[in-house]
């Protein structure tokens, strides 16, 4: 009884929003840089629908991740510089270079952290 | 950059509409004159209709007369669809014209699911051998033998041209001309099993100077001394047992994986059964030559664009990119070792 009132009370919370709000970056921006990249070639993405790769991990439920990479704190700055230039971020890295610009960076990292998407598989 | 397949398929306007050579432009034409038509006679045939219900009777009496059968039903429709299939097969004359011989000649071959591009000389031999891209000079014809490897494809620039198959056993000829430099996107246009959609590729049509740099540069990377016997006598790393291969710092602060051991591991990792790199012992004719992959516009066939990170995810797992395509996943490379070998393979051009 308790615990159905604690569903209860908490389906009454307000859905929280996005973790980080990215100022001067544009998430819809760093969505068709992620479409024109071909960031799906390794990574599953919530809402793009193709490709859906697996050789790099899914970036489902990215606004709730921990570290980024499993190594780096997590920041907008962080993520946006891991996108970049991920090996220079995270020594031992496999994912290499993009080729984007510092501002492509934030933006892809503003859409990243605004698919609050509660980590379900889109 | 970008993404090139989806390109041939929408955009807009739509690629189908917007010709840029001039066996595209006729058919396009033809296609804006045909519908214009139609919309003229349907119009008379709704204006017919709605007259003959609610317009006044001497207009009934008219519409429904034997003079209007006579006229409208068989001296009208005549006229026009004489005139319009008289004039559209002499304006799409030039698309059927025979084969002078004196066209330049490039090979497409369907397989599934990429294409093979070889381009021939005056005496039909392959001088260079590519894949999933077509170069060609601006405002000359090309003729493009069409064939398959399998099944029935079939080959479509819809800027460039009208799509036509590839089928097993039989020569198929195309003639495309661009009138304007730029990247065309191109696909094939018939159901050939798993994964059609996604295969494509891209034209390119090079102003004439930069066309004869195109040709030199990839004619003297065609045909270089073979270099056999070097990385037979270097032992080959142990591919499959040391994954953990010492870490490089140096390579983190900016400077590239080992293309040269990037090499090994291609040859070493049976790349080369399926794929040729002329020039090398890499010899395999199965899958896309790779002679040139570092200058190629995309990768797995017109669906990439081509940079590090996507050939590195092409190479380690493709099948979840393209499912069902030939080449197996290569997850037992570590990531440096898909980053060496993408190393090297930039280095192809």
């Amino acid at each position: 009884m308790l615990g159905l009132g604690l569903l209860l009370l908490a389906a009454c919370k307000e859905v929280p929003g996005p973790r980080y709000v990215t100022s001067g970056a544009d998430a819809r921006n760093g969505k068709t840089l992620i479409e024109e990249t071909g960031c799906g070639a390794c990574h599953e993405i919530p809402g793009i629908a193709w490709p859906r790769g697996r050789l790099g991990p899914s970036l489902a439920g990215f606004d709730d991740i921990g570290l980024i990479a499993g190594a780096l704190p997590n920041t907008p700055e962080n993520l946006a510089h891991f996108v970049r230039n991920a090996p220079a971020a995270k020594p031992g890295s496999t994912m290499p270079p993009m080729p984007v610009t510092d501002a492509e960076a934030r933006d892809i990292a503003a859409y990243l952290y605004s698919l609050n998407d509660g980590g379900e598989d889109k | 950059m970008k993404l090139s397949m989806p390109e041939a398929v929408w955009g807009w306007p739509p690629p189908v509409l917007d010709p840029a050579g001039p066996y595209a432009e006729d058919v396009t034409l033809l296609a804006w004159v045909l519908v214009g038509m139609a919309l003229v006679v349907t119009a008379i045939v709704v204006a017919a209709l709605w007259a003959a219900i609610k317009g006044p009777p001497w207009i009934k009496d008219k519409l429904g007369g034997e003079r209007a059968v006579w006229i409208g039903g068989i001296a009208f429709p005549g006229v026009v669809l004489t005139a319009l299939l008289i004039w559209g097969l002499t304006l799409t004359a030039s698309l059927t014209q025979p084969i002078t011989g004196q066209e330049m000649r490039v090979r497409v071959t369907g397989e599934m699911w990429w294409f093979r591009v070889q381009y021939l000389d005056e005496a039909g031999e392959v001088v260079i051998d590519d894949a999933n891209e077509l170069h060609l000079p601006v405002g000359v014809p090309v003729v493009v033998e069409l064939r398959s490897a399998d099944v029935i494809h079939s080959f479509w620039v819809p800027h460039l041209s009208g799509k036509k198959d590839m089928v097993p056993g039989r020569t198929n000829l195309l003639r495309i001309e661009a009138s304007e430099a730029g990247r065309f996107g191109g696909v094939c246009a018939e159901y050939c099993g798993g994964p059609h959609a996604l295969m494509g590729f891209i034209a390119v049509a090079h102003e004439q100077a930069d066309w004869q740099t195109w040709l030199a540069a990839r004619l003297a990377r065609q045909q270089p001394d073979i270099t056999l016997p070097q990385s037979r006598t270097t032992p080959l790393p142990a591919v499959y047992t040391d994954v953990d291969l010492p870490r490089d710092s140096a390579l983190r602060g900016g400077a590239d994986w080992d293309a040269t051991q990037g090499r090994a591991l291609f040859m070493a990792s049976g790349c080369s059964a399926c794929h040729r790199v002329a020039g090398t012992e890499a010899n395999g004719l199965a899958g896309p030559d790779l002679t040139h992959i570092g200058s190629r516009l995309s990768l797995g066939a017109g669906i990439l664009p081509n940079h590090r990170g996507t050939l590195v995810g092409w190479i380690g797992d493709s099948q979840s990119i393209k499912p069902g395509n030939r080449m197996p996943t290569y997850d037992r490379l570590s990531g440096d070792q898909l980053n060496q070998i993408a190393a090297w393979l930039e280095q192809q051009k």
